[in-house]
């Protein structure tokens, strides 16, 4: 009975198989359902056209992350004119934050901008961080356990605003550099980001976030020439905790508008939705291919068994 | 080696036995039977080992210094571009020209195409090298290298793509070994694993065509995760695994040909006839494969750029450079397989396949790097960056080519199997 013995060895081997196979890949599929962010998370809402560039946020964050000292001097305002590769200053290894300037035509006085984790609601470097090195806490930060992370750098393809920055110059402690909302040291007492407490001009409102949408409505609503009607952050990558005011259209004054409006993983769960069918169906599918190819063989076989009968 | 060959006529141990009776130790097996000076010798006598030697000789210390003074000694420490050439080629573009194990296994073991058995093992081989410089060439990227294993054991974020391949390749990688340590046992004489490994085939097959399927689209998936930054003509959100996966098929399979052309006309004194007189027929039948996939992939990019509406990029310098790389990297191919293959012309399927090998690397390299921020600036990659892709590649050469010396991948083992 040679086919028998073949045919359960071939199932086994291929029971084996599938099996070690969905036991160790299927939790794929986790954490899918809508969440709409913590419902007390705090953010900071920053209204562009309050905001005067004297890098104050900058100098406080420096000195509350204990950051190296920068190149130039906080009130070095030439900064302004950097340009590495056509583009203005970004987050990197040295500093969490950023403000740049945007000379707008047709604007009497420049616009100032600064960057930092805004925080996301569903952060993409956290959903597609393989080793859970990400962090969103229900007081809004987004943070990041160096202690985890292998130092793939997904988190800064997958930033949409492109925030997370790599500790290149070490070999042996690399790891992500981001702001994440002053979360030991300040966010957790309740208090406000050390940005927001250095900021004289008061551009930039610390606050629940919810309560920030509304009162950001109210801003252009009560003033609706001075502001463009939109909050950047309220929908982009599914929402943010830091959002923005302009008073000019957010493209000039340096966003990226083409940032989708829903969270950076909605684009991978079609993917990752067809992965247990692809283990369940693949292998069914397969063998049935293997005995139909195998199957004239087998005929011949037992034709011949029989005739030496 | 083949001055040397030339000379004496004999196939170096494709047995167990020397030609007196006695058995050949260990060391005679990797030294071919040679003295250690004659082996010498020949090595000396190749320029390719000079040209290999010049590449390690810069390669090394450059390597060294990314491992004591960190990535940002010898790249551009792109925040920008956080990923560059190591995974751009090594594993974007590494990994679908590696599909050809399962692609092969596939045909062999599971369709039944034994007519394709000569050259499966090459194949077999050429997956799993492909795979494990992958590795190396991750290992050179990550930031914290020795943490390798932590998304299998230490933090799992199981929601993640990247957990995917990475489950995925290392479970492939496992497979793999297997299927090539067959290989490895006819050659030690180990007759007890040969027939385990033997007794698992189908599994083994069926497991590398589930895992190959998902992670060669993870590959394309992790690219879902810039919708912002990859320019739309080469990120399609709905299609894009289903891209990478049919694009792996004729990138796997060119792949094959290439060095299987390589082999024939470089290392004809390790085949056997059975490879020598099936290698172009092999071609002919792998070659129609690469044109169907590449006609399936062409109508699937098309389906892309209709599904997403994105007519009008065609327009732009982008769209022109898009059309370029469909131009000659798929429609080209694509035409000369199906001619060379109705025609019989074997030359003109290898070339055809050497242009889908470079064009895969292309489209790689295009998806990670260079329409990547496309609305930002063009990253050129630090020269040591370059030369540590070329001395991990040139060290996946000499690794391909010591084996292929030894174990009975091109030819058939003589002894007891």
């Amino acid at each position: 009975m040679p086919t028998l013995i073949d045919r359960r060895r071939f199932l086994r081997g291929g029971l084996l198989a599938s099996a070690a196979a969905t036991v160790s890949l299927a939790p794929a599929q986790t954490e899918a359902a809508s969440f709409e962010g913590y419902p007390n998370a705090m953010g900071v809402l920053v209204d562009l056209s309050r905001c005067v560039g004297c890098r104050s946020c900058e100098a406080a964050c420096n000195k509350e992350q204990q950051l190296p000292a920068p190149e130039k001097p906080f009130n070095d305002f030439s900064v302004f004119d950097e340009l590495h590769h056509g583009q203005k200053r970004r987050t990197d290894e040295t500093r969490y934050t950023v403000v740049n300037r945007y000379d707008i035509p047709g604007r009497e006085h420049p616009l100032f901008r600064k960057i930092q984790c805004n925080h996301c609601q569903e952060p993409a470097c956290l959903t597609s961080c393989f080793v859970n090195a990400y962090t969103k806490t229900p007081e809004g930060a987004v943070v990041y356990d160096p202690d985890v992370c292998v130092g793939c750098r997904t988190c800064m393809i997958a930033c949409p605003f492109l925030i997370p920055t790599f500790r290149y110059s070490s070999a042996f402690k690399p790891r992500i550099m981001k702001c994440v909302f002053c979360y030991d040291t300040r966010l957790t007492k309740g208090l406000p980001p050390a940005c927001v407490e250095a900021c004289p001009q008061e551009a930039l409102t610390f606050g629940r976030r919810s309560d920030l949408v509304t009162m950001g409505r109210q801003r252009i609503r009560e003033n609706p020439s001075a502001y463009v009607d939109h909050i950047y952050g309220e929908h982009e990558a599914g929402g943010t905790a830091w959002m923005y005011l302009s008073p000019a259209p957010f493209d000039q004054a340096g966003f990226d508008t083409s940032v989708p409006k829903e969270p950076i993983l909605n684009y991978v769960k079609d993917f990752l939705g067809i992965v247990p069918m692809v283990l369940t169906i693949w292998p069914a599918l397969f063998a049935g291919f293997h005995l139909l190819a195998h199957r004239k063989e087998k005929m011949q076989q037992v034709n011949k068994n029989e005739g030496e009968v | 080696m083949r001055t040397f060959i030339a000379n004496n006529q004999v196939i170096p141990i494709t047995n167990h036995l020397r030609p007196d009776g006695g058995r050949w130790t260990i060391r005679e097996k990797l030294l071919l039977g040679l003295s250690w000076d004659q082996y010498r010798a020949q090595f000396l006598r190749n320029p390719v080992n000079w040209a290999l030697c010049f590449v390690f000789a810069v390669g090394v210390p450059i390597l060294l210094q990314r491992y004591l003074f960190g990535l940002g000694s010898i790249t551009h420490a792109s925040n920008d571009y956080p990923w560059g050439l190591f995974l751009g080629f090594g594993l974007f573009g590494m990994v679908p020209l590696s599909a050809s194990g399962f692609l092969l296994g596939t045909t062999v073991e599971i369709f039944g195409r034994k007519d394709f058995v000569p050259i499966e093992r090459l194949a077999l081989l050429n997956g799993l090298l492909g795979y494990f410089f992958a590795v190396v060439y991750l290992e050179v990227d990550l930031g914290m290298p020795w943490r390798l294993y932590y998304p299998m054991f230490v933090s799992l974020g199981p929601a993640a793509v990247l957990f995917l391949v990475a489950w995925h390749v290392a479970t492939y990688l496992s497979v793999q070994i297997a299927e090539v340590s067959s290989a490895y046992f006819e050659w030690t004489g180990w007759l007890k694993g040969k027939r385990f490994v033997r007794s698992i085939t189908i599994g083994l097959t069926i497991a590398g065509i589930i895992l190959s399927t998902l992670h060669q689209g993870a590959l394309g998936a992790l690219f879902n995760y810039a919708p912002a930054k990859v320019h739309p003509l080469w990120l399609s959100a709905s299609f894009q695994w289903i891209h990478f996966f049919c694009s792996a098929i004729f990138a796997g399979l060119s792949m094959v040909i290439v060095a299987g052309a390589l082999c024939k006309r470089h290392l004809a004194w390790r085949c056997d006839r059975r490879f020598l007189d099936n290698v172009d027929q092999c071609t002919l039948g792998l070659g129609k494969g690469c044109a169907y996939a590449l006609i399936t992939y062409l109508v699937i990019k098309v389906v892309g750029v209709a599904h997403d509406n994105e007519w009008a990029y065609l327009l732009t310098g982008w769209g022109r450079y898009f059309l370029l790389e469909m131009a000659l990297a798929v429609v080209l191919p694509m035409c000369l397989f199906a001619y060379g293959v109705k025609h019989r012309r074997v030359g003109l399927v290898r070339w055809a396949a050497l242009i889908s090998v470079l064009g895969i690397v292309w489209n790689r390299l295009n998806t990670a790097m260079i329409c990547f921020n496309w609305q930002l600036y063009r990253e050129v990659p630090h020269w040591k960056e370059i030369w540590v892709t070329v001395t991990i590649f040139a060290l996946y050469f000499v690794v391909y080519r010591f084996i292929l010396y030894r174990l009975p991948i091109l030819y058939q083992w003589q002894g007891e199997k």
